[in-house]
């Protein structure tokens, strides 16, 4: 089964960190990536970046910034492949913003 | 057999509908051909078969099922002893933290206690419709997201098994206050863990220590009245059930015991004792809370070790502990106060655990504790 992996973290947790511990961080990502269970997946670029899209009535609305208004923003996702939950949990839980105070929102992909 | 099946098929509600036109078949086919050799193995055969067969009318290329490479099952390959007893599974299944507290707690009710949705929805103060609609989200959500049906890896197997033996403390619980069949199958589930799980401590631990609670609960109160421990009529205790417990305990101790459960259900015991050994309890309370590091365990030390007769170094305890809003720290601060002559600090801490009380009983027994000053 995949599963998408969300990855939520507070702003700036990234940057606050020292230079050595930042280089050892990104190592840890670039590994998830290239894990056999990887899928996919993309690091995202800074919450000042966002633009919200919306279409009603035809009309399309562009507001600026992320859809939610959250202490949390979305900094990257994976898409892994596992056997059940258990092994996804096990995954997630390897992503370095799920012990540095992030989140990591776990879902099935529906599989065409 | 309902385990089996849910383990085979991945699926309660296939499983179950299954299992049920194996019932309705046997009562059938018996009537005619007589009951088989092995009745278990032909229900089992038969509902496999069953679902099988109403697998393949329903499923569509996108479907995936894991049984479909499975060959069909056959009378020969099936003995008592080759049927697992999947109920282990089933268990951590109900229990996963993937779901919600309650949603595991409907579904181990309904699963492994065979409650009727009904019984389990008035158990606690829901409508059958919202207790039907959380079973189904959580099955909805098993099947959904992969949750396994499998006892956890050993390097989980701890975590998770905390998580079991808490849900069936909080179904002890929800009956500890009067609605005894929950509180009875809290120690059913308990039994069976035991019998599933024989080395584990804390399992043992859990179901003595609810076990010996169980065994008090005629006394607990007079008519609608709460009846504190030291007041008591003991004859009312069943004292068979606190042996039982204290086997379980005995169990857990040699299999070197020393978590929270074993822990509890050790203070519970010494609690049945004719003479209380209140030295004894402060120490067990003390270790509690050195794992726990809970301030409600503390209290419940303070309480202890003013029984022993400290009564100066127990308020000193209580006054440390960060627990504003909590009822019976405040009720605790009254009795010590009480007890040390400081009759005015004394009503004013049962007024503030008063105004923090919701219990009609508990309400009243404050109020006789502040005319008794």
């Amino acid at each position: 089964m995949k599963y998408e992996m969300l990855i939520h973290v507070k702003p700036g947790y990234f940057e606050s960190m020292a230079e050595d511990e930042r280089k050892a961080i990104s190592a840890e990502y670039m590994a998830l990536a290239e894990d056999p269970a990887a899928r996919g997946g993309a690091q995202l670029q800074g919450t000042e970046t966002v633009t919200t899209v919306r279409v009603r009535d035809g009309q399309t609305l562009t507001t600026d910034g992320p859809y939610a208004d959250t202490k949390e923003v979305l900094a990257g996702f994976y898409v892994f492949e596992a056997e059940n939950l258990d092994q996804a949990i096990e995954l997630a839980a390897r992503i370095p913003a799920a012990r540095l105070d992030g989140a990591i929102e776990v879902r099935p992909v529906v599989e065409r | 057999m309902l385990a089996s099946l849910v383990g085979f098929l991945g699926d309660f509600d296939l499983a179950e509908e299954a299992a049920q036109e194996a019932f309705v078949v046997a009562a059938e086919r018996w009537r005619r051909d007589g009951v088989p050799a092995n009745p278990g193995a032909w229900l089992t055969v038969t509902a496999r078969n069953r679902a099988i067969d109403r697998i393949r009318r329903d499923r569509t290329l996108a479907e995936k099922t894991r049984q479909l490479d499975v060959p069909e099952a056959t009378m020969d390959e099936l003995d008592d002893t080759v049927i697992e007893d999947e109920r282990l599974e089933l268990i951590f299944t109900c229990c996963h933290p993937a779901l919600a507290l309650e949603a595991q707690v409907a579904l181990t009710l309904r699963a492994l206690g065979g409650l009727r949705t009904a019984d389990i929805a008035h158990a606690f103060l829901v409508s059958e419709e919202t207790m039907k609609r959380r079973l189904s989200r959580a099955k909805a959500k098993i099947k959904a997201t992969g949750i396994p049906f499998a006892v956890p890896a050993e390097h989980l197997l701890p975590d998770r098994l905390d998580a079991v033996l808490a849900v069936v403390y909080l179904i002890y619980n929800e009956g500890y206050s009067g609605r005894v069949n929950l509180a009875r199958e809290a120690i059913r589930l308990g039994r069976l863990l035991a019998t599933l799980m024989p080395d584990e401590p804390e399992v043992r631990g859990l179901l003595a220590l609810m076990q010996i609670h169980h065994a008090r609960r005629k006394a607990r109160f007079s008519g609608e009245e709460l009846v504190l421990l030291e007041d008591q009529d003991r004859s009312l205790w069943d004292a068979e059930e606190i042996a039982v417990g204290r086997e379980a305990l005995d169990r857990a101790i040699a299999l070197r015991g020393r978590g929270p459960y074993v822990l509890q259900a050790a203070i519970a015991s010494l609690q049945a004792e004719e003479r209380i050994d209140w030295n004894e309890v402060a120490a067990l309370y003390g270790q509690l809370a050195q794992i726990t590091r809970s301030p409600v365990v503390e209290l419940n030390r303070a309480v202890a070790v003013a029984q022993a007769g400290s009564t100066e170094q127990a308020l000193e305890i209580v006054e440390q502990l960060e627990l504003g809003d909590y009822q019976y720290l405040h009720s605790t601060r009254g009795e010590l106060l009480r007890r040390l002559g400081r009759t005015d600090e004394a009503r004013d801490a049962f007024e503030r655990a008063l105004s923090l009380a919701r219990l009609e009983r508990e309400r009243r027994f404050l109020k006789r504790r502040i005319a008794e000053l």
